[in-house]
């Protein structure tokens, strides 16, 4: 049977794919954010998991604002990345595992999570700049791979218990897969910040850390929060910390948090990072 | 015929980007989700203004990106993910943007940034359990 072996947060944002593409990683700006991430890049490459279920926002690359769907889960064999509008070089293609996907997908619908699927996607920096900095950069990704989107661009959006839940749907999804794969989840976008307004350039550490606290012990803290609550304090776009509880709900009760790192500012966000796995004894 | 009000509308200097703005700016955020293709950015860059009128802009919004008001552009209820794929090839980027707001330089838009990292690994270390370098 598939089973979760860890969940992930990270950051998606275009500047960390930028940093590393220039080789800015050890400059003084990154090297403390980029460091940080050693310990999920060590651990990745001893448990070498099968598939990685990347939860995050599609920001107008495969989805435009005439359809934009709640929850979209990619069901191919492979996904190609694509120029956003700046020019820059795609990566190399990223495979897919459409029998696993597919399975998600009817597993979730089953769950009550009517999810978009999608035979066809491209995959933007919010999926791109995850696997860029939790495996560097390859010709031949060392993982398959599941894009799962949340709309955190268009609101209406799914309120971060929603997301929670369908973690937790996720779960239930993965682990009824027949084949043996080792499955991480990553929670992908946030933390604080906001890109437009009189109040572009918040970036609130203390909400921050408590959200990571939250991720660990209390979810329900982080989840019990309307969209606007998190808005208020997380910005606009920190709106997006809410894709993490996908990753969070489908860990179970108890996690143990193997690595947690904090840093402020990467570009205009707060930037968290975890690894998380489930507590066996739970 | 009235748009619904929400708990966010009261957040000061804080635009949600929800129905109502992206009804309002739906053409704008068309023209520029366009520029992920190089040959329409080749296009527009050829004649703006008839590339605008492709997309049935209204005479106000074709004056703002025929003149790269970007700015004006934002106001008018356009996605920031959007306007990313129009103004930063142009050398003005989401920071710069969100400066405008405020009317300071980018550069002082940094700056206040930067400001957070001071005190941040003391910060941490209080927390305990993080790596910190």
């Amino acid at each position: 049977m598939a089973k979760i072996i860890g969940g992930v947060t990270t950051s998606h944002i275009p500047a960390v794919g930028n940093a590393i593409s220039q080789g800015l990683t050890q400059d003084h700006y990154w090297k403390r954010f980029f460091d940080g991430y050693q310990p999920v890049k060590d651990w990745l490459a001893e448990k070498k998991p099968d598939v990685i279920i990347i939860v995050y926002n599609d920001h107008g690359l495969n989805f435009f604002l005439d359809k934009i769907p709640t929850f979209a889960i990619g069901c191919a064999d492979e996904y190609q990345n694509a120029d956003e509008g700046w020019g820059l070089k795609p990566t190399s293609p990223f495979a897919g595992d459409a029998e696993f996907s597919w399975h998600l997908a009817e597993s979730l619908i089953n769950q009550e999570f009517d999810m978009c699927t999608c035979q066809e996607m491209l995959v933007d920096h919010g999926f791109v700049n995850p696997m860029r900095v939790l495996f560097g950069d390859h010709e031949i990704w060392p993982v398959k791979t599941v894009p799962l989107v949340v709309n955190t661009v268009q609101h209406p959006l799914p309120s971060a218990e929603r997301c929670f839940k369908l973690g937790q749907a996720l779960k239930i999804a993965i682990e009824s897969y027949p084949e043996d794969l080792n499955v991480v989840i990553a929670g992908t976008g946030g933390m604080s910040h906001q890109l437009q307004g009189e109040r572009a350039g918040i970036i609130d550490v203390d909400y921050d850390l408590a959200t990571m606290e939250s991720m660990i012990n209390d979810p329900a803290w982080f989840y019990q929060q309307s969209n606007a609550e998190i808005i208020e304090k997380a910005g606009t776009e920190g709106i997006e910390t809410i894709m993490w509880l996908v990753m969070r709900g489908a860990m179970g009760d108890k996690v143990n948090c193997l690595h947690k790192h904090y840093h402020a500012p990467i570009s205009n966000t707060g930037a968290g990072v975890m690894l998380l796995e489930q507590d066996s004894n739970s | 015929m009235v748009w619904k009000q929400h708990e966010y509308d009261d957040i000061p200097g804080t635009y949600v980007f929800d129905g109502e703005r992206a009804h309002s700016s739906y053409a704008l955020n068309k023209l520029f989700y366009s520029f992920n293709e190089d040959k329409c950015r080749a296009e527009f860059n050829a004649d703006p203004a008839a590339y605008c009128d492709k997309f049935d802009l209204s005479d106000e919004h074709r004056d703002m990106v025929v003149k790269q008001q970007f700015l004006d552009i934002l106001r008018a209820g356009a996605n920031i993910y959007y306007m990313a794929k129009f103004c930063i090839p142009r050398g003005v980027s989401v920071q710069d943007a969100g400066a405008a707001f405020q009317g300071i330089s980018g550069d002082e838009f940094r700056e206040n940034l930067l400001k957070k990292r001071e005190g941040l690994e003391q910060r941490i270390a209080r927390e305990g359990g993080y790596w910190n370098g």
